[in-house]
C-alpha cells in the first residue's frame, strides 16, 4: 500500500524543461518532473496528453527538442533506446516488443550485443538465474507465442531488466517505465504485477506507471502527476487523500461527470437466444466456446466479464456470422441463425462493433461516407449513389462530433477515437441486437463517456422511429412490401429497446454499463449476477477460475 | 539400352545439377523473405546474372570474373528493389514485378553481343573422391564447381539463421520489426543486406546456368526457374534444408522429360509432341506442392515471416 | 534543418495525373541512362521508338492502335483483379487459352460458312469461357485453399504455353510449321483496310474492330467498378478483406468470380489478337501482352479510363521496339516505367516538410 514512506532526498531522475514536437503538435511542452528511487510514480493523462511521449524521451526513443535529463545528478543524453538501457533505464511498452516465433530466451537476449555464436544452453541458464533472482516465473524454453498475456508481460519485464543491467544484476535497474501495464491483465495478475514492482522498489528502483485506470493508480502509486496537452498540470504528493473524481478533473481540465445517466429500462422480448453453442478456436484444437447458454432481451445490456482468450471474440463472431458454429443453436429475433447469411442477420437488426476498428470495422482507404453506408447500401438496388446518403452522413458527423475534414476524407486518417465514432454511428443506427467489443478502447475520457451514453441510449430507445420509417420506404420501393406494413413494423421496433452484448477489458466499464453481468471462462458462462448484486471480488475470482468464495 | 540403375543414377546426377540454380535462387529469396521483403523479381535477376556472367567471361576470358560480375549485377538490381520497397515503403509485389521486367530487358541488352557466341569460358567441373559410389556417387561427387558451392551454401545458411546472433536478429526483423526496432536492431539495414544477398544469389543462380550447366546465353534461358524458386521458398517452409531438397527434386523433374525421351519403348518416342506435356511437369508440380503445403498441417514454425510483404515505417527515432 | 514525412491528407486527381506523368518521364529518362550505360545511344533510340509508333503518321498510329487493343483488354483484366487485391500475374496464360479456344472454334469446330457476326460472337464466347476457366483455377486455389495466385497463375502461363505448343506443332499444325491454317474469312475481325477499295486513304490501316470492342469493355468496366454496388464491394474487398466479410460480402466467392472475370477479359484479348491480326494461331503470337497488362493497369492507377492511355504508351514501346536493337530494350523500358510509377506512389502518400527548429533553452 502507498503508506507515507519518506522519499529519498535526492531525486534519481530529473526531467528539466523537456519539450518535443511532432509536426504541428507540441506533444511535450516544457515539462519538469522528478522521480525518486524506491517510489512508484503514477503518470496520468488522456490519450494524446503526452505521457507516453514524455517517457519515450526518458527511455531514449525520442530526442528532446529542448531541456535535459539528469540521472543521479549527471546530465545524460540518449541517442537511442540502447543508450538508455546502458544507463539502466528501461521501458515496458503497452504492446510488447516480443517476437512470438522465438523462444523466451531468444527474446530476452535479442537486444544484447552478445557474441556472434549463439549458445542456447548458456543463455537458458542465464535467463533462468536472472528470473529466479527477480522472482519472476518464466519458462526460458517456451515459445513466446504460446504464452498467455500475463506470462508474456513477465517475459517483457525480464527482458527489460536483463538488458538494462547485463553485468550488475544486484541492482536490477535504475528506472523502469511501464506503459499501461494492467490493460490486458486479470485482477489477480494485476496484483501479482504490483507485488513484483514493489519488490523492485525495495531494491532501489524508481518506477513510473503510465495508466488511465484512476483507481488502480491511486492505490498503487506513491505520487501522481497528471499531464494535459503536453504540460504537467497537477501533482498529487498524497494520493490516498485524493478521489478518482479529482484525478479525472485534473486530466480533463474541468469538472466532469463520470456518472452515467442510466434511464430505467424494462427488458422486453428475448432477441437473442443461445443454447449449447460450440465454436472452434482458430489456434488450438479445443473449442473456444463450449456448450454456452445465453439469453439477451431487448432493453438490456448483458456484460461479459472475462480475461481475454476465454471465447468472447469467438462467441461474438459466431453470432455475427463471421465464424461457423460447430454445435448448438443461435436464435436471432426468433429465427434460427444457422439459416441466415450475414446480410440477413444485418437486415434483422444485428450490429457488430468489432475489436479491430481499423481493418475489420472500417475499410481504411475508403472515405468516411463510404464507411458509414456499410449497413445501408444493400437496401437500394444494384447501382450505388453515394450522394443519397450524404445528408444522413453529415448528421452523424455532427451528432457524434466526429473530427474529420469531411465525408470524403479517407478513414485511415482519422484518429482512433474518431474512427470508433464512425463505427458507432453506423452500428447503432437501426440496431436491435448490438455486439460490442471494447467499444471505448483508445478513447479519451470525454469520448468514452459519450460512447457509453450512446450505448445506454441504444438500450432504451432502440431504433429511432424516423430511421425506421425511412428504412421501410426503401424496402417498399425495392421489394414491393407495402408501406403501411413497413411503418407498422418500424413502430414496433421503436417501442422495444435495443439489446446489447458487451465485452470490454475494462471491468469497471462492464460493471457500470451492464444490467446483467456474466462471467465467461473456458468458453462457457460460469456465473451471472444482476447489476445491483454484483461484487468485484466475486467476479474477479470467477474470472480467474477461483470459483465460489468458499471453494477450496 | 541403359539399365534402370544407370537411368536412376543419371537422373539423380542431372537432378542435383539442374537443381543447383534453383537452389541458389531459392536460398537467396528465402533470406530476403526472412527479413520481411518479398522479391518477385528473382527471374529478372537470374536472367541478368546469366547474361552478365557470359558477357564478362567472354570479355575477360575468366569464368570466375563472370561469376563475380553476375553476383554484383544481381545485388545491384536487388538494391533498386530495396530502395523502392524499403526506403520508399512502396508496394513490394508491383515493385518486384517491375524489376523482373527491368532485369529481363537489361539482360537482353547486356547479352546481345554474346548470343550464340562459342568458346565462352566455363566454370570447371571435377570429380571428388567418392565419385565411384553406385547410385549417389556421380550425383554428389562428380559435378561442376557451382554444385559443390551449393552443397556448402545450404548448411552454411542454416547455421547462419539458427545459430548466430545475426541470424537471430534476422528472424526478429522478419517476424516483428517493431520489436526489433525498439531493441536497437536496424530494420532497414537488415532488410537491405538480406535483399542484396538474395539478389547476389539470384545472379549466382543465373551464372551457374550460363557458365556451367547450360553454357551460353539465350534470351529467356531461365524459363521460369526464378518463379519456381519463389514457390520453393514456400514449399521449404522458409528453411534452407527443406528448400534444398525441393530444389533438387525439381531439378530432377525438369530433367525427367529429356531422359524419358531417350527411352525407346515409351510412346513419347513415337510422338515427340507429347514431350510438351512432360515439359509441363515442373510447373504442375509447383502448384501441387503449394496446394499440399496448404492442405497439410502448417504449424507456426512453417509459416511465412509475419511481416512479409509489409513495409516498415517507424516513428521518429533519437536522431 | 530536418526533413520529415507526413501522410498526405488529400490526393487530388490533378496531383495523381501530374505524378503519373512525371513518373513516366523520369522513368524514360532513367531508361535512357541505362541504355547509354549499355552502349546504346539513348536519344536516338527513344526518338526511333516514338516516331515509329506515335508520331509517324497514319501507319504508325494504326500499328500502335493494333498493339494497344490486346493491351487495353489485358490492362482491364489486371485492373479488375488488382482492385480485389488479387494479383493476376498469369493474364498471359489466360490470353493464350482464349486464343486457343477461339482457334479451335473457328478452324476446327464450326462450319466456315457461318455468318461472320455469329462466328465471331461464338469465338469470343469460347475465348471468354476458356480464359475465365483458366483464371478460375488460380482463383479457386486462392479462395478456398489460400494458395498464392501469383505463383499458381504464373505456372499456368507456362503450362498454357506448352499446351499451345503441342497443338500448334502437332495436331493443328499446317504442314509441320508452327502455325495453324488460316481462319475462314468469317472469322476475321473487320479492319479499316477492308474498305480500302472505296476509300483509298484506308489502305494499309490494320486497325480492327477489336479496338472498338475493347473501348466498350472499358466503359462497362468503369461503370461496374465505380458506379455499381458490386464494384463498391470489390473495392472494400481490395482494401480490407476482413471489412468485406464484416459487411457481408461472400469473400471467397467474390474473389473467385473476380478472377474468372479477369481471365475472361484476358481470354478475349487473345481472341481479338488472333482474329484481328494474324488470323491463325501461331507460335509466339503474343509478345507478352498479358504481362505488359500488369504494367498498364498499375500505370493507370487502377482507373479504367487511365488504362486507355497506359495501353497506348506501352503499345508505343512495343511498336517502337522493332526499330531498335536489341529487342530487350522495350521490356526494359516497361520495367523502368513500372518502377517509376511505383516509386512515384511515394509522393502521393507522403509530403516532405521542413521541421521548424525550436530555440534551445537552458
Amino acid at each position: 500500500m502507498s503508506g507515507e514512506t519518506p522519499l529519498e532526498p535526492a531525486p534519481r531522475v530529473r526531467l528539466c524543461g523537456l519539450s518535443k514536437r511532432f509536426g504541428a503538435v507540441q506533444a511535450v511542452d516544457r515539462v519538469d518532473l522528478e522521480l525518486h528511487a524506491g517510489e512508484i510514480h503514477g503518470l496520468l493523462g488522456e490519450n494524446g496528453a503526452g505521457k507516453s511521449t514524455l517517457m519515450c524521451l526518458l527511455a531514449g526513443l525520442y530526442r528532446p527538442d529542448a531541456g535535459h535529463i539528469e540521472l543521479d545528478r549527471t546530465v545524460v543524453s540518449f541517442r537511442s533506446p540502447r543508450d538508455a538501457m546502458a544507463a539502466s533505464v528501461g521501458m515496458v511498452h503497452q504492446h510488447f516488443m516480443l517476437v512470438p516465433t522465438l523462444t523466451v530466451w531468444e527474446n530476452v537476449l535479442l537486444g544484447t550485443r552478445d557474441r556472434w555464436l549463439l549458445r542456447p544452453a548458456r543463455a537458458i541458464a542465464r535467463v533462468e538465474q536472472a528470473a529466479e533472482r527477480l522472482s519472476l516465473r518464466v519458462d526460458a524454453r517456451a515459445l513466446v507465442g504460446d504464452l498467455g498475456v500475463g506470462q508474456q508481460q513477465r517475459v517483457e519485464i525480464l527482458r527489460v531488466l536483463m538488458q538494462a543491467s547485463p553485468h550488475d544484476e544486484t541492482q536490477p535497474i535504475r528506472v523502469m517505465i511501464l506503459d499501461e501495464p494492467t490493460a490486458v491483465l486479470s485482477p489477480d495478475e494485476s496484483v501479482a504485477l504490483f507485488a513484483t514492482l514493489r519488490a523492485l522498489c525495495q531494491r532501489g528502483c524508481a518506477i513510473v506507471i503510465i495508466s488511465h485506470k484512476l483507481d488502480e493508480v491511486r492505490q498503487a502509486a506513491r505520487r501522481i502527476s497528471v499531464m494535459r496537452r503536453g504540460r504537467l498540470v497537477e501533482r498529487f504528493p498524497r494520493p490516498a487523500e485524493v478521489t478518482t473524481h479529482q484525478l479525472a478533473a485534473a486530466m480533463v481540465g474541468e469538472e466532469i461527470s463520470l456518472e452515467l445517466d442510466r434511464p430505467a429500462s424494462a427488458p422486453g422480448e428475448v432477441l437473442l437466444r443461445i443454447r449449447g453453442l460450440t465454436v472452434a478456436s482458430s489456434h488450438t484444437g479445443r473449442p473456444a466456446v463450449r456448450d454456452l447458454d445465453l439469453e439477451l432481451r431487448s432493453g438490456e445490456i448483458l456484460g461479459l466479464a472475462g480475461v481475454a482468450g476465454n471465447g468472447q471474440v469467438e462467441l461474438m463472431e459466431a453470432i455475427a456470422g463471421l465464424r461457423p458454429m460447430d454445435g448448438g443453436t443461435v436464435e436471432l429475433c426468433g429465427q434460427d441463425a444457422a439459416t441466415l447469411s450475414i446480410r440477413q442477420r444485418i437486415a434483422l437488426g444485428l450490429r457488430y462493433i468489432p475489436e479491430d476498428r481499423m481493418y475489420t470495422g472500417t475499410a481504411p482507404s475508403l472515405s468516411v461516407l463510404e464507411n458509414l453506408v456499410f449497413r445501408r447500401y444493400p437496401d437500394h438496388g444494384p447501382w450505388l449513389r453515394l450522394q443519397r446518403y450524404a445528408p444522413w452522413c453529415q448528421q452523424q458527423i455532427e451528432r457524434l462530433q466526429i473530427a474529420t475534414s469531411g465525408p470524403a476524407q479517407a478513414a485511415r486518417l482519422l484518429s482512433g477515437g474518431n474512427l470508433q465514432k464512425v463505427v458507432l454511428a453506423r452500428e447503432l443506427d437501426r440496431a436491435r441486437v448490438i455486439l460490442a467489443l471494447h467499444p471505448t478502447r483508445g478513447l479519451d475520457v470525454r469520448a468514452t463517456t459519450q460512447v457509453r451514453q450512446l450505448l445506454l441510449r441504444a438500450r432504451s430507445e432502440g431504433a429511432t422511429l424516423e430511421s425506421g420509417v425511412e428504412h421501410a420506404r426503401g424496402r417498399a420501393r425495392n421489394r414491393g412490401a407495402t408501406l403501411e406494413r413497413g411503418v407498422e413494423h418500424a413502430r414496433g421496433r421503436a417501442r422495444s429497446g435495443g439489446a446489447i452484448l458487451l465485452w470490454s477489458e475494462d471491468l469497471e466499464e462492464v460493471l457500470a454499463l451492464s444490467d446483467r453481468v456474466a462471467v465467461i471462462k473456458g468458453g462457457r458462462i460460469v456465473y451471472t449476477a444482476a447489476h445491483d448484486e454484483v461484487e468485484l471480488p466475486t467476479v474477479g475470482r470467477w474470472m480467474t477460475g477461483g470459483g465460489a468464495a468458499n471453494a477450496t | 539400352m541403359a539399365s534402370p540403375l544407370t537411368f536412376v543414377e543419371n537422373l539423380l546426377a542431372a537432378g542435383v545439377e539442374r537443381g543447383t540454380p534453383l537452389l541458389f535462387a531459392t536460398v537467396g529469396e528465402l533470406l530476403a523473405e526472412r527479413s520481411g521483403v518479398l522479391n518477385l523479381g528473382v527471374e529478372g535477376m537470374m536472367l541478368l546474372g546469366a547474361a552478365s556472367g557470359v558477357s564478362v567471361a567472354h570479355v575477360t576470358g575468366s569464368a570466375a570474373l563472370g561469376l563475380l560480375a553476375a553476383m554484383l549485377a544481381g545485388a545491384a538490381l536487388s538494391l533498386v528493389h530495396g530502395a523502392i520497397s524499403i526506403t520508399l515503403a512502396a508496394d513490394q509485389v508491383v515493385c518486384g514485378l517491375g524489376l523482373g521486367f527491368l532485369g529481363a530487358g537489361l539482360a537482353s541488352v547486356v547479352g546481345a553481343d554474346v548470343v550464340g557466341v562459342s568458346g565462352v569460358p566455363r566454370l570447371p567441373a571435377f570429380d571428388l573422391a567418392l565419385s565411384g559410389l553406385p547410385l549417389l556417387g556421380p550425383a554428389l561427387f562428380s559435378q561442376n564447381l557451382v554444385v559443390y558451392l551449393g552443397f556448402l551454401l545450404v548448411p552454411l545458411c542454416w547455421f547462419y539463421i539458427q545459430r548466430t546472433s545475426t541470424g537471430l536478429r534476422l528472424r526478429a526483423v522478419g517476424e516483428n520489426p517493431t520489436a526489433a526496432d525498439a531493441q536497437g536492431i536496424g530494420v532497414s539495414a537488415t532488410r537491405y543486406t538480406h535483399v542484396a544477398l538474395g539478389g547476389a544469389l539470384a545472379g549466382l543462380a543465373g551464372a551457374s546456368l550460363s557458365l556451367a550447366i547450360t553454357p551460353g546465353w539465350a534470351d529467356g534461358m531461365t524459363s521460369g526457374q526464378g518463379w519456381i524458386a519463389v514457390g520453393l521458398v514456400i514449399f521449404g517452409g522458409w528453411d534452407p534444408l527443406r528448400s534444398a531438397l525441393g530444389a533438387y527434386l525439381f531439378g530432377a523433374i525438369r530433367r525427367l522429360p529429356l531422359d524419358l525421351q531417350g527411352v525407346q519403348s515409351l510412346p513419347l518416342f513415337r510422338n515427340p509432341n507429347l514431350g510438351y506435356f512432360l515439359d509441363m511437369l515442373p510447373y504442375v508440380f509447383t502448384v501441387l506442392v503449394l496446394v499440399l503445403v496448404k492442405i497439410g498441417r502448417v504449424r507456426r514454425r512453417l509459416g511465412p515471416p509475419a511481416s512479409l510483404g509489409q513495409p516498415f515505417v517507424r516513428g521518429e527515432r533519437g536522431r | 534543418m530536418r526533413l520529415e514525412l507526413r501522410p498526405r491528407l488529400h490526393r487530388s486527381t490533378r496531383l495523381t495525373l501530374a505524378v503519373s506523368l512525371a513518373s513516366v518521364t523520369v522513368a524514360l529518362g532513367l531508361g535512357g541512362v541505362l541504355l547509354w550505360i549499355a552502349g546504346v545511344e539513348p536519344l536516338a533510340a527513344l526518338r526511333a521508338i516514338f516516331s515509329a509508333s506515335l508520331f509517324g503518321g497514319a501507319f504508325a498510329l494504326s500499328d500502335t492502335t493494333v498493339k494497344a487493343t490486346p493491351l487495353l483488354l489485358c490492362g482491364l483484366a489486371c485492373l479488375l483483379a488488382f482492385r480485389a487485391r488479387l494479383w493476376n500475374v498469369g493474364a498471359e496464360g489466360q490470353l493464350l487459352l482464349g486464343a486457343w479456344a477461339a482457334t479451335g472454334v473457328a478452324s476446327f469446330w464450326l462450319p466456315p460458312s457461318l455468318p461472320a457476326p455469329l462466328m465471331l460472337t461464338l469465338m469470343g464466347l469460347a475465348a471468354i469461357v476458356a480464359g475465365g476457366a483458366w483464371a478460375g483455377i488460380s482463383g479457386a486455389l486462392r479462395s478456398y485453399l489460400g494458395v498464392s495466385e501469383i505463383i499458381s497463375s504464373l505456372m499456368l502461363v507456362y503450362i498454357a504455353q506448352k499446351l499451345l505448343n503441342y497443338f500448334v506443332f502437332g495436331p493443328w499444325s499446317e504442314r509441320g510449321f508452327p502455325l495453324t491454317p488460316p481462319f475462314p474469312r468469317s472469322a476475321w475481325l473487320p479492319r479499316l483496310s477492308d474498305w480500302a477499295d472505296g476509300c483509298p486513304a484506308l489502305s494499309g490501316l490494320t486497325v480492327h474492330l477489336g479496338m472498338v470492342l475493347a473501348l466498350v469493355v472499358c466503359l462497362l468496366m468503369w461503370l461496374l467498378v465505380q458506379r455499381s454496388v458490386w464494384g463498391f464491394e470489390l473495392r472494400i474487398l481490395g482494401d480490407s478483406p476482413r471489412a468485406a466479410r464484416y459487411v457481408g460480402v461472400p469473400v471467397e466467392r467474390r474473389m473467385l468470380v473476380t478472377m474468372i472475370l479477369s481471365g475472361a477479359l484476358a481470354g478475349l484479348a487473345g481472341m481479338v489478337e488472333v482474329a484481328g491480326v494474324v488470323h491463325r494461331l501461331q507460335d509466339r503470337f503474343s509478345p507478352g501482352y498479358g504481362f505488359v497488362g500488369i504494367a498498364v493497369a498499375w500505370l493507370a492507377r487502377l482507373n479504367p479510363l487511365g488504362v486507355v492511355l497506359g495501353a497506348f504508351l506501352f503499345a508505343a514501346l512495343l511498336v517502337g521496339a522493332r526499330e531498335v536493337q536489341p529487342g530487350g530494350i522495350s521490356i526494359m523500358l516497361q520495367g523502368v516505367v513500372m518502377l517509376g510509377v511505383v516509386a512515384g506512389d511515394f509522393v502521393l502518400r507522403y509530403r516532405i516538410q521542413r521541421r521548424e527548429r525550436e530555440a534551445a533553452r537552458g
